[in-house]
């Protein structure tokens, strides 16, 4: 049994290393991810542009403007002169906030009087309108405090038109990317490893050799275990590859345990082999296997809290995310780099990852005997 | 039965897929060091059947045994004794010969002592040890075909399968894998090929006829030359092939294009030949000549389908 599955794996790496798609899938995507959620795709809020409408043109106006800027979030990239012109820049996307101050600001300031401005925040992208709410509110009230010893200023948010949904942020300091590499780790082992189990039982078929594979004595469940060995070792080398360029090029920090993190990751394989020696039996030529593989994969990644958090999602669709084996794992491998938890904390996850990768496995495994057969 | 003297054998074997019977009730034994040829048009049945005996197919009905082993419920010990080629030339492209000949020796379990005599018999057979670090894509169709064939009996098996194993293959490359065949036989192995080529059929021990799933004629090529073509076949030559394939269809003959000339099935040669002389030089038709033939395979092929 051993001497034929060590066969199959063999001409499985034989064939991999030798089909430059297959380098390409292993090798490349994986950095290109890993450089694109590290560098490109960040959800940290930092210069805004903002419109400073300014109807007083009093020091203390302008001060306000320049305390903004100061703080780092916004930069001030347009002054319009009038009500029309600010709405302009909004419709256009010039800017995606305006600081508005009405006329009498300084004066009442000095009096101290209660007095107002206002902050319109583009409420387009919910997660940057929030994160700049906070901001300037935070730069506002510290200037009111130290400007308004005589009396408070009072002021007044308004959102634009589009209501703004707040959403609880994992943690504002934190750096998005370090937020992202674990879960882009996640996302790439699956693809990796739908891909390339689903591509290449399907080509063995495509090919005919997988009829000439059946009519050896080869056991069903050693060409199953020929099939997905190589390319659960190939998961587990991306990750590898993935995190020591997160760890050591991007700073990300593993506070938890990676033997653990190694032996959830076995677990997680076990669903998404199983998906992918699913696609494997429905699919016919390896365009389906492609396109099969797309149709699991970007909805398992939509709806994993990788981008979006699940807890915001309708509830009939949260109850369907328990299937996604993704969205088990990205809590395992967040918690194990972020927060250092232990199986302690994690057991839940992994017991439920567990059982569905045990009923996704023999599912397939069955399927893909009775598609032999 | 005899598992001594029979290497295959089944009877009422039947493959329905859907409301489609592939293969409908079917009966053979093929002795043992035989090659057996298994003749029919395309869709006739020919695959099915080879695919229903190496375990690749369950039969929706019948049973059977190759070499010794059931059909139904010992698929596992039949794959260790049978060698199976299909018409794909089943290898991997992207691997080299030899790793091939080394994926194929492992799945076998071909004893480790016995491995590199092996590799070096199938190099040679195949007439590629000078480009055994190949990529099997590089290699043209014949070279594919005796090494696929090579690959498929690596671990020596008593039984071969061969479903259309000259498809797509030249001439020469196809005399130089029957001369293989022959050799395989004279060594005791039993060959069962698949083929719609009428001269390959002419090399087989026995031959069996299969069409829309049923064995309509089996025996040996004399034998099924003598026993179902009674009639006489007459070659006529024509300037005009088509035009006078429809004037003698028209008057009630059976006639078929072959290649260049025409073949009329008669009943008495003496007497018709004359007859269809005269029907065609009536039709404007320049008559080269008209004489009997010992009837061809192809004769016997093209009668016993357009009787069935």
């Amino acid at each position: 049994m051993f001497e034929r599955i060590k066969e199959m794996v063999v001409k499985e790496f034989s064939q991999v290393f030798r089909d430059r798609r297959m380098k390409a899938i292993i090798f490349v995507t994986p950095i290109l991810q890993l450089l694109i959620f590290g560098y490109a795709v960040t959800t940290d809020v930092k210069s805004i542009n903002t419109a400073f409408y300014d109807l007083d043109h009093s020091y203390e106006s302008r001060e306000l403007g320049r305390r903004l800027e100061a703080s780092g979030y916004f930069i001030i990239t347009g002054t319009p002169s009038s009500a029309k012109e600010m709405g302009d820049l909004l419709d256009r996307g010039k800017v995606l906030a305006v600081l508005q101050v009405n006329k009498g600001f300084g004066r009442d300031l000095a009096r101290g009087v209660p007095t107002e401005v206002q902050m319109i925040v583009d409420g387009t992208d919910s997660n940057t309108a929030s994160v700049a709410m906070d901001y300037s509110t935070r730069v506002i009230n510290r200037f009111g405090k130290e400007f308004g010893t005589r009396a408070g200023i009072q002021r007044v948010v308004k959102p634009a038109r589009i209501d703004l949904r707040s959403r609880a942020w994992y943690n504002p300091d934190l750096r998005s990317r370090n937020y992202n590499v674990p879960g882009v780790i996640a996302i790439i082992i699956m693809l990796t490893c739908l891909l390339l189990t689903a591509m290449a039982v399907v080509r063995e078929r495509e090919i005919g050799t997988m009829e000439q594979l059946m009519v050896t004595p080869l056991k069903p469940v050693e060409l199953m275990l020929g099939k997905t060995i190589p390319f659960a070792l190939i998961s587990y080398f991306d990750m590898a590859l993935v995190t020591t360029i997160g760890v050591f090029w991007f700073d990300i920090p593993i506070k938890g345990s990676i033997p653990l993190l190694v032996l959830s990751t076995a677990i997680y394989l076990l669903s998404v082999l199983g998906v992918g020696l699913f696609i494997s039996t429905i699919s016919r030529t390896q365009q389906q296997a492609l396109m099969a593989t797309f149709l699991f994969y970007i909805p398992a990644v939509l709806l994993s809290g990788f981008m979006f958090p699940i807890e915001n999602m309708p509830v009939a669709i949260q109850y369907g995310t328990y299937l996604n084996p993704l969205r088990y794992f990205l809590v395992i491998i967040r918690g194990i780099f972020l927060k250092g938890n232990g199986i302690d904390i994690l057991w839940p996850q992994m017991a439920a990852l567990l059982l569905l990768g045990v009923v996704v496995i023999m599912t397939s495994s069955l399927r893909f005997r009775k598609r032999l057969g | 039965m005899n598992h001594i003297e029979t290497a295959v054998e089944f009877s009422g074997l039947t493959r329905i897929f859907g409301d489609f019977t592939a293969v409908d009730q079917i009966s053979l034994a093929v002795g043992r060091g035989e090659i057996f040829g298994f003749l029919g048009p395309n869709g006739a049945g020919k695959s099915t059947t080879i695919k229903m005996l190496c375990g690749l197919l369950t039969p929706s009905a019948g049973s059977g045994t190759v070499g010794g082993f059931n059909i139904m419920t010992e698929a596992e010990e039949i794959k260790k004794n049978i060698g199976y080629m299909s018409q794909k030339f089943s290898l991997y492209d992207d691997l080299t010969v030899e790793e091939n000949i080394n994926f194929f020796s492992g799945i076998y379990r071909v004893p480790r002592e016995k491995k590199r005599e092996r590799k070096e018999w199938v190099l040679e057979m195949a007439g590629i040890a000078d480009r055994r670090g190949a990529l099997t894509k590089t290699l043209s169709g014949g070279f594919k075909q005796r090494l696929a064939l090579g690959c498929a009996i690596l671990h020596e098996p008593p039984i071969i399968f061969l479903d259309e194993p000259t498809s797509g293959v030249d001439p020469i490359s196809r005399r130089n894998f029957w001369r293989l065949i022959y050799a395989m036989s004279r060594e005791g192995k039993t060959i069962f090929v698949t083929t719609h080529y009428m001269d390959e059929a002419e090399y087989c021990d026995r031959l069996a006829l299969i069409y829309r799933g049923k064995i309509i004629a089996e025996g040996t090529p004399t034998a099924l030359k003598q026993e179902y073509m009674e009639r006489d076949v007459l070659e006529i030559e024509v300037e005009q092939v088509v035009d006078a394939l429809e004037v003698l269809e028209q008057s009630g003959i059976e006639t078929a294009i072959f290649g260049s000339v025409l073949h009329a099935t008669v009943t008495d040669a003496g007497q018709e030949s004359q007859r269809i002389r005269e029907s065609l030089v009536k039709a404007g038709l320049k008559v080269v000549r008209i004489e009997k033939i010992v009837p061809s395979l192809e004769d016997v092929f093209v009668t016993l389908i357009e009787v069935s």
